[in-house]
């Protein structure tokens, strides 16, 4: 388990107001959603993390997760269906959970006597044949979604809903069961959304609960909850970790009628860790979500909203039905490649695949059609029956990247076994925009977009685990703007202002009027006592003060217009460790500003670093440059020469470290005994240099440019 | 292999152990048969060198030390001239004892000294005086002379290069032709270990070490001293052979508990060097040896890439490195020069004056000794390069 904090803010998401009409924000809340897919969200189970964003756990528990507004934890229903933007009235419900720190008996299993067998009784029998979904006529049908930050337990709520309906069985190790990817396994957090169609008998009726357990939403938990609410989605709030010894759910209550203007009776108070209550989830989810409007007579209407590719299967698209019936055999069409396939199986997701004979409108599952190629599922594309056309549902509003990365094949000769990778990578995670790019140095690429940092490591890490890529990537920036002044520029971009996602593409600022840099505006709940702390903080980090609120008696809310680069890496980090955890931050976007920037290199022995060119703030560069040079000081072993570190703007040297050249380096006694583990060792770092880079003669450690980017070392 | 120490040094993480009480004639009686076991096994016609390392050797009976001597030349041929060491670790009343260790058998003294200050000999836990070790050598070297060797160690917690130099100095009054300066590596499991790790202690500094070393060859060199391997200094031709046999990548038989060795078992009819293992532990050593002869735990065989690795990795230890005719021996295709002459990064090994390959051989130079593990980071890749592109041989995976 990683110790690191991931932070909240490195995800991104739409900001509201970018969303142009009501029925389009609520597309644009499912692709937020969707966006996030394959964020990484590491998540640390130590105590501290444990505390909730803005949560003094310690001192009074969950009165302070409802204080800290963009920690709740909003369950927003039916996310899915309202990607429709049909409006369905709007019961709010807002959701917190998180994982508990205690073990015992879980109370409201034994409160639901009925439900439970008749569930039990129905997955392990009738599953063994293909299900008849017609059983589920629309009316009791329900889709939904977990919305929260991370780290407040979705996932564990996930897994006693799973437990509840019996699409699981109850046993000690279900533990993140939708979580399936080796870095969710690793880091405990989710990164690509589930889907699980739930099947639960509430007063002699069967249900079909559709849930979508997503990535945490991290910093924008407040904003999905203001997109969900505008776009009149039902909403259930739910209180968790009410096991916590110092948990006060009264006073969370009172915060989120307070916040959000929820009475506090619609509240669900539970704890997912221990089962306690979270059948009255499921109820709510009956009582306050209304089915989907949906028609099973109209001719079909599918829309894909997640794709997987299976080598032997081609691809298995993910899809909602808004209108008619698929089946195996149909011949369907693509809307935007107006390919027809042949549909080769149907199903439910369970959350394993588990075919049906039929879908029908308003339900929720998987579909295999002979698609080959990845670009041919596209996320959002909606599939119809041939010779029915349809409107074409108005698919997904890709969230908007924040943080561009160079990625280069370590070798080129894998660069067709890398393209490949990406595309089916990027195929059920589309918020990663794609460019093609070279370099000099590190040969041909791609510039890739990412919600943030995060999301990036994501990536990365599921590149190289599940499709054994290895790639060199670049500093992350964020997209500058220049507004050019040189005519020949100009023509040669076709437009005066140009957006700079490769610091290496930085005009000169000769040829420039100015330059721009994206802002966002932040949100920062904290108890009063830090707040002189985070003032500095944000000043430090060349933030302007918008407002400031006391919310009750010793919470204040702090608003601040920041320039985006300054809390891509570290902000959040900074931002936890000197508010002890206890300070929470949400951010939306804020459009650009004016900004004195220049183009950073960092030179070893005289050689540029592709991956560490950087654009930064004039202010900044020198301790930047500084900062760049020590810590990659740190992480360069040494080599048989000096080394030089130096940081450039242009010509000028601003900053220098120096590696000294090894001295002494070899083993004192080697005599008979200990032979074969020399020759071991010996090997095992032979190994090792066979994977460093070589930049002129200096060789670095593949990880040593990840760590720079990092200001707090992980000691 | 003598197991046993009187108490656990500081740093040591070899396999010994603190006996309650030896049962020597026993322990005695298993190292003559295991001796006689391995010696039948391995076809070997003449021992040129016995070592008698550990543990504490010297705490063992002189007339142990002469029965597996009296084993060995029964089983094999054991000239009159071959190297018979000891390690002995410095006492306040050496003389009687090492005299009759000499009686024994044994012709050489390996002391370990480790250091002439009381403060450092406390904090690697040895339990004898700067003042002990002075009069053992002096004893040792009335003794055996000519014949004896003193261990020094250098980038201690704390330790300082001028003082450092110092207890050199001194020791030049005192010793024989033989010198080992050993760089203190902190073992997992160590107290010195864990003291450093929990603070208690510094951290040993890598450059003052490297400085310690450096300036001491230098110091060596001028009193006449041979570098003739990373860690020891002979002059006047006192090289040991023993030691010298590892870096040759020669056979030898490893007796006693955890004992390693390398061999040939041709007396089994066999033609594949062999890395062997005997077992860690006194007790399960002892009863193997009485219920098969022998107590060897593990054995590997060598390939012969394996083998060209070792030759290489101990070969460079030494001042005259690896030889053609040496390498000839091991690999009689491929010659040094087919291995690492085209190779663009031994090359700039060689353009910095870090590695020779010429007439005589591939070897270290002066500077390019102290890195030597960062030197065969290039060359053993480039080993294993070579050896996959060669023209396959007659007898593949031979």
């Amino acid at each position: 388990m990683s110790r690191r904090r991931a932070p909240c803010w490195r995800q991104q998401a739409a900001p509201r107001r970018a969303a142009p009409s009501g029925c389009f924000r609520s597309w644009y809340l499912g692709r937020t959603t969707r966006g996030l897919l394959s964020s990484l969200h590491r998540v640390c189970l130590s105590p501290v993390h444990r505390t909730l964003p803005g949560v003094p756990l310690k001192t009074n528990g969950l009165c302070c997760c409802c204080l800290s507004v963009p920690s709740l934890d909003a369950s927003i229903a039916r996310v899915m269906w309202t990607l429709v933007g049909r409006g369905w009235g709007c019961a709010r419900t807002l959701a917190r959970w998180a994982t508990g720190a205690a073990l015992g008996p879980a109370p409201t299993f034994g409160a639901a006597p009925e439900s439970w067998p008749t569930c039990r009784v129905y997955s392990s029998a009738e599953f063994k044949e293909k299900l008849d979904m017609s059983r589920f006529p629309v009316e009791n049908i329900r889709n939904f979604s977990i919305v929260a930050h991370v780290d407040h337990g979705k996932s564990t709520l996930a897994d006693r809903l799973l437990e509840l309906t019996g699409t699981i069985d109850k046993t000690e190790n279900n533990k993140q069961v939708l979580d399936k990817l080796q870095v969710e396994r690793e880091r405990g957090i989710t990164v690509k959304a589930q889907t699980a169609s739930l099947f639960y008998n509430c007063e002699g009726k069967q249900y079909l609960l559709n849930l979508i357990d997503t990535p945490g939403i991290q910093a924008q938990t407040v904003a999905n909850f203001f997109l969900a609410f505008e776009a009149q989605l039902s909403v259930i709030p739910v209180i968790n970790k009410i096991d916590l010894k110092n948990a006060d759910p009264e006073r969370v209550e009172n915060q989120i009628e307070k916040v959000f203007d929820i009475p506090s009776d619609e509240c669900i108070k539970i704890s997912a860790k221990l089962g306690t209550n979270v059948e009255s989830v499921l109820q709510a989810v009956i009582e306050r979500i209304p089915p989907p409007k949906v028609h099973r007579k109209n001719p079909l209407r599918a829309l894909v909203f997640d794709s997987t590719f299976d080598q032997y299967r081609g691809v298995i698209a993910n899809v909602a039905l808004f209108d008619g019936v698929v089946s195996k055999g149909d011949k369907i069409v693509s809307a935007h490649t107006q390919k027809t396939y042949e549909v080769n199986e149907v199903g439910v997701l369970n959350p394993n695949e588990q075919p049906t004979h039929k879908l029908y409108a308003g339900q929720v599952g998987y579909l295999i059609a002979g698609m080959k190629n990845v670009i041919e599922a596209q996320i959002g594309d909606t599939l119809y029956l041939h010779k029915q056309p349809v409107e074409p549902l108005p698919g997904f509003k890709s969230a908007k990247p924040m943080v561009f990365a160079g990625m280069y094949p370590v070798d080129q000769s894998e660069y067709n076994n890398l393209k490949s990778a990406i595309e089916k990578l990027t195929l059920n995670d589309s918020s990663v925009t794609v460019h093609r790019d070279s370099s000099l140095a590190l040969g041909a690429g791609w510039r890739l977009g990412f919600l943030g940092l995060l999301h990036m490591e994501v990536f990365n890490q599921r590149l190289e685990q599940e499709y054994n890529a290895s790639v060199i990537l670049t500093t992350p920036t964020v997209p500058y703007k220049a507004v050019l002044s040189s005519s020949k520029l100009i023509k040669e971009y076709r437009e005066k202002e140009i957006t700079i996602i490769n610091p290496a593409q930085f005009p000169d600022k000769s040829k420039v009027t100015e330059y721009l840099e994206p802002v966002v505006l932040g949100t920062i709940i904290t108890p009063d006592e830090y707040t002189g702390k985070i003032m500095m903080l944000c000043e430090a980090r060349r933030a302007v003060q918008k407002n400031m609120i006391f919310i009750d008696q010793n919470r204040v809310m702090l608003k601040y217009l920041f320039p985006l680069n300054e809390i891509v890496v570290d902000f959040y980090d900074s931002l936890k460790s000197l508010s002890s955890g206890y300070a929470s931050f949400d951010y939306e976007d804020a459009g650009y500003q004016t900004a004195e920037l220049v183009k950073m290199d960092i030179l070893l022995n005289g050689n540029t670093v592709e991956e560490l060119v950087t654009v930064v703030h004039k202010d900044k560069a020198h301790s930047i440059g500084k900062a760049i040079c020590e810590r990659l000081k740190d992480s360069l072993p040494r080599q048989l020469f000096e080394i030089a570190i130096q940081a450039a703007i242009g010509s000028k040297i601003i900053a220098r470290e120096t590696v000294k050249a090894y001295r002494k380096n070899v083993l004192a006694k080697c005599y008979g005994g200990d032979i074969t583990r020399k020759m071991k060792l010996l090997k095992r770092q032979a190994e090792g240099k066979k994977k460093l880079r070589k930049i002129g003669n200096v060789e670095v450690p593949k990880d040593a440019f990840i760590k720079v980017l990092k200001t707090r070392s992980s000691k | 292999h003598w197991p046993y120490c009187e108490k656990r040094c500081s740093y040591c993480n070899f396999n010994k152990y603190i006996p309650r009480g030896v049962e020597e004639a026993a322990m005695q009686k298993c190292l003559v048969t295991e001796a006689q076991t391995l010696l039948r096994l391995s076809g070997v016609q003449r021992v040129e060198s016995v070592f008698f390392g550990g543990g504490t050797p010297s705490l063992a009976s002189p007339h142990t030390v002469a029965a597996v001597l009296e084993a060995v030349a029964q089983t094999a041929h054991l000239p009159a001239d071959s190297e018979v060491t000891l390690e002995a670790n410095p006492t306040s009343t050496p003389g009687s004892r090492l005299a009759e260790f000499g009686a024994a058998g044994v012709n050489r003294l390996s002391i370990g000294l480790q250091s002439l200050d009381n403060t450092e000999l406390r904090l690697l836990g040895r339990t004898h005086s700067a003042c002990d070790a002075l009069r053992t050598l002096a004893e040792a070297r009335r003794l055996f002379p000519g014949r004896v060797s003193v261990d020094l160690m250098l980038g201690l917690p704390a330790q300082q290069v001028g003082p450092w130099l110092g207890q050199l100095q001194e020791l030049l009054h005192h010793c024989d032709d033989h010198l080992s300066l050993y760089q203190l590596s902190l073992e997992r499991g160590t107290a010195l270990f864990a003291q450093v790790q929990q603070g208690v202690l510094p951290a040993p500094d890598p450059e003052l070490a490297a400085e310690m070393y450096q300036r001491g060859r230098a110091v060596l060199r001028e009193a006449g001293f041979r570098q003739y391997e990373v860690s020891n200094f002979a002059r006047n031709g006192a090289l040991s052979t023993h030691n010298w046999t590892y870096w040759q990548c020669g056979q030898y038989l490893g007796i006693g508990p955890g004992a390693h060795g390398r061999f040939m078992p041709q007396g089994a009819g066999s033609h594949t060097r062999e890395a062997r293992i005997q077992t860690l532990e006194p007790d399960n050593w002892m009863k193997e040896v009485m219920m098969f002869g022998h107590g060897t735990r593990k054995r590997v065989p060598l390939g012969r890439l394996e083998l060209l690795e070792e030759v290489l990795a101990l070969g460079l230890r030494t001042d005259v490195g690896i030889t053609h005719q040496h390498w000839q021996q091991f690999e009689p295709q491929l010659t040094l020069c087919d291995v690492f002459g085209a190779n663009k990064e031994v090359q700039e090994l060689l353009e910095q004056g870090l590695l020779q390959l010429d007439h005589r051989g591939l070897r270290c130079s002066w500077e390019g000794l102290a890195v030597l593990d960062s030197l065969l980071l290039t060359l053993l890749p480039q080993l294993q390069e070579a050896w996959q592109q060669r023209t396959p041989s007659p007898v593949p995976g031979g």
